[in-house]
């Protein structure tokens, strides 16, 4: 395959701004609450304030008095309604353990949100009123809040599975080998972090409506989704309604992170119930609902072992993981800590000697799923964090640590100990950028002197370098996995009579800037002006084939997907200029929309022109269909593999705990960039959600299991005085696997930051004795590391 | 309860249930959805309005308690085709992702520059410290209101370099 050593002259990898952006600007643009649905009831949700207990009894009748109310149902009622439980696509193992998980829980719930009941009333202030009429009895059981206690299985969550443990899988290679690499190493590092767990926090919250179409038994479900297309075969398969009778519309979407890649309860609610009522259902969920019934990120324990040379080069990797799983399994619940499992060794040159394993336990939380980055940001920050310890252990610099360990430039592609191939790659580069660039000397020497002063305020710097297995993926990757689905991508390019051009992508936007994007492509490729393309997505009546947006793969599957359909048009319309012009097809160049007979440039036939005749169809060439129009579905050859350098520099207070970023610098390689606005865009946000992690989030759980972060004044997302200007930067190694040379960058930010903070924090406390501090490093638990490492002997 | 409203310039008489928030009131009567909302607690600042040219939570306001008062949501900011200059900073700073906090980020931004026409990078992290985003991690809005204090706009349809 040829890939561009260059990004294409024109409009890819300027600067152009956002053609969303005008209707987000002036509020024209419609997310799923903002609907005018005629006739609609509202639908409120019964949520268990416990979080284990037996349902008892459920009396609606209270709310069914009640003058706007119109119907009210328990799990029980609905039962029926279900085909099948609600989906978990992702059966890591054969012999994983999934309870039945519905929409709503008939005798049983495990986690305080599960839905119980619900209520449809003419308004939505109804139809919370009505919420406060349903009289639900419960018998308590105990919670299970912690990992290691649901380890130990002495109170179970699903009784009948007989355990706490979903399921155990690993990925060892060389045993033997890795036994050894411990026995003669220089050096070892064990340490545990723990990866707590978050809440997604997108800005708008779930909602959804299914509209009816009573006479036939056809819906439509518009929702606040990440995954129109995955979401209408959920549906059908749970309802139990042919395929075709659905139609899955996400219009505006407030941002995901993950958390609206999945199928929930209320959109298979709003759909079985507009069904059986024959009127349009919706319903909006509130912040706190949000909190407690989407679906949470991260909760792991990772224990994490290097053995090392004298040198500090890594000689093994031993990874023990437990994956909280939360009450029930999501859409791919299990398989986000295998989403990992191939970076524990980070961007470091491993021998064969690797050993990874991973519990899924339940607990009687929230469940837990794909938060930006899914996997991989714990991966990265177990490895970055024991790198810095390994430097502290061998006392290496850890710039110089990581030098030593990266895999080299010259090694790209590179096959990895676990068989995967990167397919580009220059540590050194971006690590160089990235130290310039925050003037990494400058700041050892301005630290030496506050230590040497004692100054109460420390600076402290922490590098991270990462690598990002993104652009969900090869097929047949996911099928080594035990993944239900491919991981393709659908595109159609076609040229209308007036020479527009409608794109439609099985990709789907909630933030990203799709459409500019897109049309930047196909503008540049087919001599256009990107303002003539039409970017068509998420509806499935009009973009039929898709696996949606995640996994950073819209633009290196997606995109790429564009990029070959626009070339097959371009195929075809040769073929009809070269008929029209009466000339050889190979004779023919196509360059800046027009064809023309190389050596005889005024020999030549605009695409608009070819396209009039193709929609004419007058004067074909025989055997040639009508139209200029060209479908695509792309199966990525491998991930694209992303990395880049991250380092933060913070201030600790030693006297309060306080942790005060002064400085950022992220340089980011996605490869070639078709917008380097949007590309700075994604790193920013990813940037502060990773540093969110590290400084500010936790959802926080009571030993009743009740969550005592459930809105935004007590969860604390970052204003902006919270987080600093980031200083973005990057390198460009294209990727060698798609015509394109792009990679993915969604993540990236995100991936590279949490560990950049806390290893900046831990060194900025070193001399005290400090080796780590939880996350998220608050005053409190920042005060908590300095005082138990005094109180452990004090300074080295 | 009857009150009268006067909302982009168009008056509005309305009989509404007294504990309608306002929020609820510029949504489901007036049909404004601009205006979004984010959380239950007047945390987020989506729902952002000016109230007499002072920025609100409408999510904190009665819409009996707007009776008689003139109010601009994020429809009425723009000059028809024309692009408020708060609005037209954040499209060429690409302040705004996914766009569900971009009104009420947009109107907190206006009444803020108002208050104090030439601030700081750290006064107007402050000033829009009630106002969360998800997306763009702040950096480009931050950008797009120390634009538009400064001038630093390109005409419309300018591109912008870095």
């Amino acid at each position: 395959m040829t890939t561009l050593e260059s990004p294409p002259s024109g409009y890819i990898g300027t600067r152009m701004l956002r053609r969303e952006d005008p209707r987000l600007l002036t509020g024209e643009a419609k997310y799923t609450a903002d609907l005018d649905i005629p006739g609609a009831l509202h639908m409120a949700v019964v949520r268990s304030p416990y979080a284990h207990a037996r349902i008892t009894n459920i009396d609606l009748s209270g709310a069914l008095a009640m003058p706007d109310v119109v119907a009210a149902r328990t799990g029980a009622d609905l039962q029926e309604k279900w085909a099948t439980p609600m989906p978990c696509a992702w059966s890591v193992t054969e012999d994983m353990l999934n309870p039945p998980h519905f929409p709503v829980a008939v005798d049983q719930v495990n986690y305080v949100g599960d839905a119980v009941a619900v209520v449809l009333a003419r308004t939505e202030a109804a139809a919370r009123d009505a919420l406060e009429r349903i009289v639900v009895d419960y018998e308590p059981l105990p919670a299970v809040v912690d990992l290691e206690e649901a380890m130990a299985d002495t109170v179970l969550v699903h009784p009948d599975l007989g355990t706490n443990k979903a399921y155990t899988w690993e990925l060892v290679i060389g045993a033997e080998a890795v036994d050894a690499a411990f026995a003669e190493a220089a050096f070892t590092v064990k340490e545990r972090y723990l990866q707590q767990r978050l809440i997604p926090m997108a800005m708008e919250p779930r909602a959804c409506a299914a509209v009816p179409q009573p006479f036939g038994g056809d819906v439509t479900l518009y929702s606040a989704t990440q995954i129109p297309h995955i979401l209408k075969i959920m549906v059908a398969l749970t309802l139990g309604v042919p395929e075709h009778q659905v139609r899955v519309v996400a219009p505006s979407v407030g941002g995901g992170f993950g958390s609206k890649l999945d199928v929930y309860a209320e959109e298979l609610l709003c759909v079985a119930l507009a069904l059986d009522l024959r009127v349009p259902v919706r319903w909006v969920e509130e912040r706190t609902e949000n909190a407690q019934a989407t679906i949470q990120g991260r909760g792991q324990i990772q224990d994490i072992e290097l053995a090392a040379d004298a040198d500090g080069r890594l000689t093994a990797v031993r990874v023990e993981l437990v994956g909280d799983m939360g009450g029930y399994l999501q859409l791919i619940t299990p398989g986000i800590p295998l989403l990992g499992a191939f970076l524990y060794a980070g961007v470091y040159d491993l021998p064969q000697a690797y050993s990874f394993r991973c519990t899924g336990v339940f607990t009687t939380l929230t469940p837990t799923d794909a938060y930006r980055g899914a996997g991989r940001p714990e991966a990265t920050y177990a490895i970055e964090r024991a790198m810095d310890r390994l430097a502290q252990v061998s006392g290496i610099d850890p710039v110089e640590l990581r030098r030593r360990n990266f895999v080299k430039a010259e090694q790209f592609p590179y096959t990895a100990m676990t068989g995967l191939v990167y397919d580009s790659g220059d540590h050194d580069a971006a690590m160089t950028k990235a130290l310039e660039l925050v003037g990494y000397d400058d700041l050892r020497a301005e630290q030496q002197r506050r230590r040497d002063a004692g100054d109460p305020r420390q600076l402290g710097i922490g590098v991270s370098s990462y690598f990002e297995m993104c652009g969900l993926a090869p097929s047949r990757v996911l099928a080594s996995l035990n993944y239900t689905a491919g991981g393709w991508e659908s595109a159609t390019v076609r040229i209308t009579p007036t020479n527009k051009v409608q794109v439609i992508s099985g990709a789907t936007p909630h933030g990203q800037g799709h459409e500019t994007s897109w049309s930047m492509i196909v503008a540049d490729r087919l001599g256009v002006a990107p303002e003539d393309v039409e970017v068509l997505h998420s509806d499935t009546a009009i973009s039929p084939l898709g696996l949606d947006t995640y996994g950073s793969r819209s633009l290196a599957v997606g995109g790429v997907a564009i990029y070959q359909a626009v070339d097959k048009v371009i195929d075809k319309a040769r073929t009809i200029a070269a008929h029209l012009m009466e000339a050889a097809e190979e004779d023919l160049e196509f360059e800046a929309g027009t064809f023309s007979v190389r050596g005889s440039p005024d020999h030549s036939l605009p695409l608009a022109a070819v396209a009039f005749e193709a929609f004419t169809a007058h004067n074909l060439p025989d055997g040639v269909e009508p139209n200029l129009e060209a479908q695509v579905t792309y199966d990525p050859p491998n991930f694209s593999w992303p990395f880049g350098t991250h380092i933060c520099v913070v201030e600790v207070d030693q006297e309060t705990g306080a942790v005060d970023v002064v400085r950022y610098v992220a340089v980011d390689d996605c490869g070639n960039q078709i917008n380097p606005l949007i590309v700075e865009g994604q790193v920013h946000g990813g940037v502060v959600q990773g540093l969110a992690q590290a400084l500010f989030e936790e959802a926080v759980y009571d030993d009743d299991g009740n969550l005592t972060t459930s809105t935004l004044a007590d969860y604390l997302v970052p204003a902006a005085s919270d987080v600093p200007s980031i200083t973005t930067a990057s390198t460009i190694t294209p990727s060698p696997t798609n015509p394109l040379g792009v990679k993915g960058i969604g993540e990236a930010g995100t991936i590279g930051a949490a560990p950049a903070v806390i290893n900046a924090v831990v060194d900025a406390l070193a001399p005290l004795g400090v080796t780590d501090v939880a996350m998220p490093a608050s005053p409190q638990n920042v005060w908590s590391a300095i005082r138990s490492a005094r109180s452990a002997g004090g300074a080295r | 309860m009857e009150i009268t409203i006067t909302v982009n310039g168009v008056e509005h008489r309305s009989d509404v249930e007294p504990r309608t928030l306002l929020v609820h009131h510029l949504r489901d009567e007036l049909r404004l959805t601009g205006t979004n909302i984010g959380c239950d607690t007047s945390s987020c600042g989506a729902c952002t309005v000016h109230i007499d040219g002072e920025s609100v939570k409408s999510c904190t306001v009665l819409a009996v308690q707007a009776d008689g008062r003139e109010i601009t949501t994020i429809e009425g900011l723009a000059d028809g085709d024309r692009l408020h200059p708060m609005q037209e900073a954040f499209r060429q700073c690409h302040g705004l992702q996914c766009g569900y906090c971009t009104p009420g980020m947009v109107m907190a931004a206006v009444s803020l520059l108002e208050e104090n026409p030439h601030p700081t990078e750290r006064e107007v992290r402050l000033g829009l410290e009630g106002n969360l985003c998800r997306c763009t991690g702040y950096h480009n809005i931050v950008k797009a209101v120390l634009a538009c204090a400064g001038g630093e706009l390109a005409a419309p349809g300018e591109v912008v370099s870095a």
